[in-house]
C-alpha cells in the first residue's frame, strides 16, 4: 500500500466519502443500533411505554416452539434449495462443458432467470401449481397425488422450494462452468490415454479439483436460501398453511410489521445479523484460501 | 474436447436442451396463458396459443384495460419501477467510485476506519433490519416518496470493492504521468480513471439494475400510497384477490412484461453481467 501514489489534497478525500459513509451511518449503523437496542426492551405496540428486560426476549424466542419450528423450516427449506441447485447445476454445466461449438448459445438459454425478481417468480410457478388450474398441477394428479399446496404443508414445501431452485440454478451454472472450464486439459488427455472415459474423468478429476467452488456456492445458496427468498414465500404460500413455509425472515417480517411484536422481532433481527455476519466470514476465509479458476 | 465421441456429444446436446426447455417451461405456459380468455382455463390449462393473440399485452400496455382491484395503470407501474432501478443504479455506482477513489488515492485520517464501516454494510441486508430501518425512515419522513425507496439501497460494500480492487491495479507510472502534465485529483479521475473502468462500471450496472429493478419488501415496508407502487408490488396485489376471479391471463402477461426488462439487460449484456457476478462474489 505504501507503494501507492497519492494526492494531497486533505478535505477532497472527505468530501469523496462522505455521501457513501452518511447513507450507511442513517440507513445501516442507526437501525441496526436500534434492533440491538430494541432487543433488550420490552415495548407495546403503540411505542409508548418500553422497559429493559435484558434477554428476556432472546430467552422467550429460544423456548418458543414457533421460532424453533422456523429455524428448523428455513433449515428443511435451504438445504433443499442448495442441494437441489447446485445438483441440477453441476449436471448442466459438465454436459456443457463438454461441448465445443455452441456451449456459448446453451449459456445464454440458461442464465436468464437469475434476472427473474422472486416475486415474479413465485407469481409464474403459482400459475403451474394452482390445484385447480395449473399444468404441473393436473400432472401430478394424473399420477394420483391429491395435490394441494393450500391444505397441505408438504406440497407448499415443495412448492417453494423448486421455485427457489429454478431461480437459483442460472448462478451456480455459471460458476461450476467457469470451474470446470479451467481444470487442466492436460489432465483429462493423460486420462484419456490410460482408457477412462467422460464420466469416469468428470469423477476422478473435475469434480475433486472444483470442490473450493462447490463449498462457496454453498454458502452462497444458503445466503439465498435464507435472505432472498422472502418475495417467493410472499407471492405463493404466505408462510402458510399454518406455519409451514414460514422462514426466519418472512416471520420477523409477519412479527414485527403485521403483528407488531417490536421485541420479538428485533431479537430475531440481531439473530439473523449474526448468522449473516458468520456466514460473511465464511465466505471470506474462502476467498484468503483463493483457488485458480 | 479430449476424445471424439460423436454419440456422447449428442447426448450432451440432447440433455443441455431438454434442461433449456424445463427453465423455460414456466415462461411458456405464462405466455401461452395470455392468448387465451380467463375462462378457458377452467377446463384445464391450455399448451399451445388460443386466438387472443397479443391484445392482452397491448390491452394492459395502452391502459384500455385494469385489474379488478389495481387502481394504478401498468405503465405507472413500469415507469416507478424504471425510475427506482435506473436511481440505484446510478447513485450506487457514483458513490460507490467516489468512495473507492478517496481510499486509494488518497490518505486521510480515518481512512482505513471509513473502510471498515463500509465493509460492514455487507452484514446488514435490508431482510435482517427491517423494522429499525422503517422506523429510520418514518422519522426521516421519507415514507411514500422515491427518495426512500432509492437512497438506503445505494450503499454498497461490494461495488466499493470492486472498484478499489481495480484502482489498485492502475499503474502507477499513468499517475505519475498524469501529476507531471498538470493534471489534478478531479482531472485525473476525469479523464483517466472513468475510462478505464468502463467495463467494470458495465459490469456494475447489470447486477444493480437488476437488484433494483428486482426489489420487492423494501417498497412493500415503506409505500402505501398506490402511486408508488412498483410493477413487482403490483403483480403481488394482483395476485391477492380475496374473493372474486383471479384474472391469471393478465397477471401472466403482467409478469412477463415485469421479467423482461431485467432479462434484456442480462441477454443483452451477457458478458458484463457474468463479469459483474464473478468479480462481485470474490
Amino acid at each position: 500500500m505504501s507503494s501507492q501514489a497519492v494526492f494531497k489534497n486533505k478535505w477532497l478525500p472527505v468530501a469523496l466519502i462522505s455521501p457513501q459513509l452518511l447513507i450507511t451511518a442513517v440507513f445501516f449503523l442507526w437501525p441496526a443500533g436500534q434492533a440491538i437496542f430494541q432487543s433488550f426492551q420490552l415495548e407495546d405496540p403503540f411505542g409508548l411505554n418500553h422497559e429493559f428486560v435484558g434477554l428476556e426476549n432472546f430467552i422467550h424466542l429460544y423456548n418458543d416452539s414457533n421460532y424453533l419450528n422456523s429455524l428448523f423450516t428455513t433449515l428443511k427449506f435451504s438445504i433443499s434449495v442448495a442441494f437441489l441447485a447446485m445438483i441440477s447445476a453441476l449436471i448442466l454445466s459438465a454436459f456443457a462443458e463438454h461441448i465445443v461449438r455452441g456451449s456459448m448459445f446453451y449459456r445464454t438459454f440458461l442464465i436468464w432467470p437469475y434476472a427473474v425478481a422472486p416475486l415474479v417468480a413465485g407469481s409464474l410457478w403459482l400459475f403451474l401449481f394452482d390445484p385447480t388450474i395449473g399444468v404441473v398441477a393436473e400432472l401430478l394428479q394424473w399420477f394420483g397425488v391429491n395435490w394441494n399446496p393450500t391444505l397441505n404443508s408438504a406440497h407448499a414445501m415443495w412448492m417453494v422450494i423448486i421455485t427457489s431452485t429454478w431461480k437459483q440454478i442460472s448462478y451456480n451454472f455459471l460458476f461450476f462452468l467457469a470451474a470446470l472450464q479451467s481444470v487442466p486439459k492436460s489432465l483429462h488427455e493423460a486420462a484419456a490415454i490410460d482408457g477412462s472415459g467422460p464420466v469416469k474423468r468428470f469423477i476422478t478429476i473435475s469434480f475433486p479439483l472444483i470442490s473450493p467452488t462447490s463449498f462457496f456456492l454453498l454458502v452462497i445458496n444458503f445466503v439465498y436460501a435464507f435472505f432472498d427468498t422472502f418475495g417467493i414465500i410472499h407471492a405463493m404460500t404466505q408462510g402458510g398453511p399454518g406455519r409451514s413455509t414460514s422462514t426466519l425472515v418472512y416471520k420477523v417480517y409477519n412479527d414485527g410489521f403485521i403483528g407488531l411484536n417490536l421485541g420479538s422481532s428485533a431479537a430475531q433481527s440481531v439473530i439473523l445479523m449474526i448468522m449473516v455476519a458468520l456466514l460473511t466470514v465464511f465466505q471470506f476465509k474462502y476467498i484468503e484460501k483463493k483457488v485458480a479458476y | 474436447m479430449v476424445e471424439r465421441r460423436p454419440l456422447f456429444s449428442l447426448f450432451c446436446h440432447i440433455i443441455l436442451i431438454l434442461g433449456i426447455l424445463s427453465i423455460a417451461f414456466p415462461v411458456w405456459v405464462a405466455l401461452v396463458a395470455t392468448t387465451h380468455e380467463n375462462t378457458a382455463f377452467a377446463t384445464g390449462t391450455p399448451l399451445w396459443f388460443g386466438d387472443l393473440g397479443f391484445s392482452v399485452f397491448s390491452d394492459l400496455l395502452s391502459n384500455q384495460s385494469t385489474f379488478n382491484n389495481s387502481q394504478l395503470p401498468i405503465t405507472q407501474m413500469l415507469f416507478n419501477s424504471m425510475v427506482m432501478a435506473l436511481c440505484i443504479t446510478v447513485g450506487k455506482l457514483t458513490i460507490s467510485i467516489m468512495s473507492a477513489y478517496a481510499v486509494v488515492f488518497f490518505r486521510f485520517p480515518g481512512r482505513m476506519f471509513a473502510f471498515w464501516i463500509i465493509f460492514f454494510t455487507l452484514m446488514l441486508p435490508v431482510e435482517v433490519r427491517i423494522i429499525p430501518t422503517f422506523e429510520v425512515i418514518t422519522n426521516l419522513n421519507m415514507l411514500n416518496s422515491f427518495s426512500g425507496l432509492t437512497i438506503p439501497l445505494i450503499a454498497s460494500a461490494t461495488a466499493t470493492f470492486l472498484f478499489r480492487q481495480f484502482f489498485l491495479t492502475v499503474p502507477k507510472e499513468l499517475f505519475e504521468a498524469a501529476r507531471i502534465d498538470g493534471a489534478g485529483p478531479i482531472r485525473f479521475f476525469i479523464d483517466i480513471l472513468l475510462p478505464l473502468s468502463r467495463t467494470n462500471i458495465a459490469a456494475l450496472f447489470v447486477i444493480t439494475f437488476i437488484y433494483g429493478w428486482n426489489q420487492y419488501l423494501w417498497p412493500l415496508l415503506i409505500t402505501t400510497d398506490v402511486q408508488y407502487y412498483t410493477i413487482v408490488m403490483g403483480i403481488k396485489q394482483m395476485l391477492g384477490v380475496v374473493d372474486g376471479l383471479i384474472e391469471w391471463n393478465k397477471i401472466m402477461a403482467t409478469t412477463i412484461i415485469a421479467m423482461l426488462p431485467p432479462v434484456i439487460v442480462v441477454i443483452a449484456m451477457q458478458k458484463a453481467f457474468v463479469k459483474g457476478l464473478v468479480d462481485s462474489e470474490k
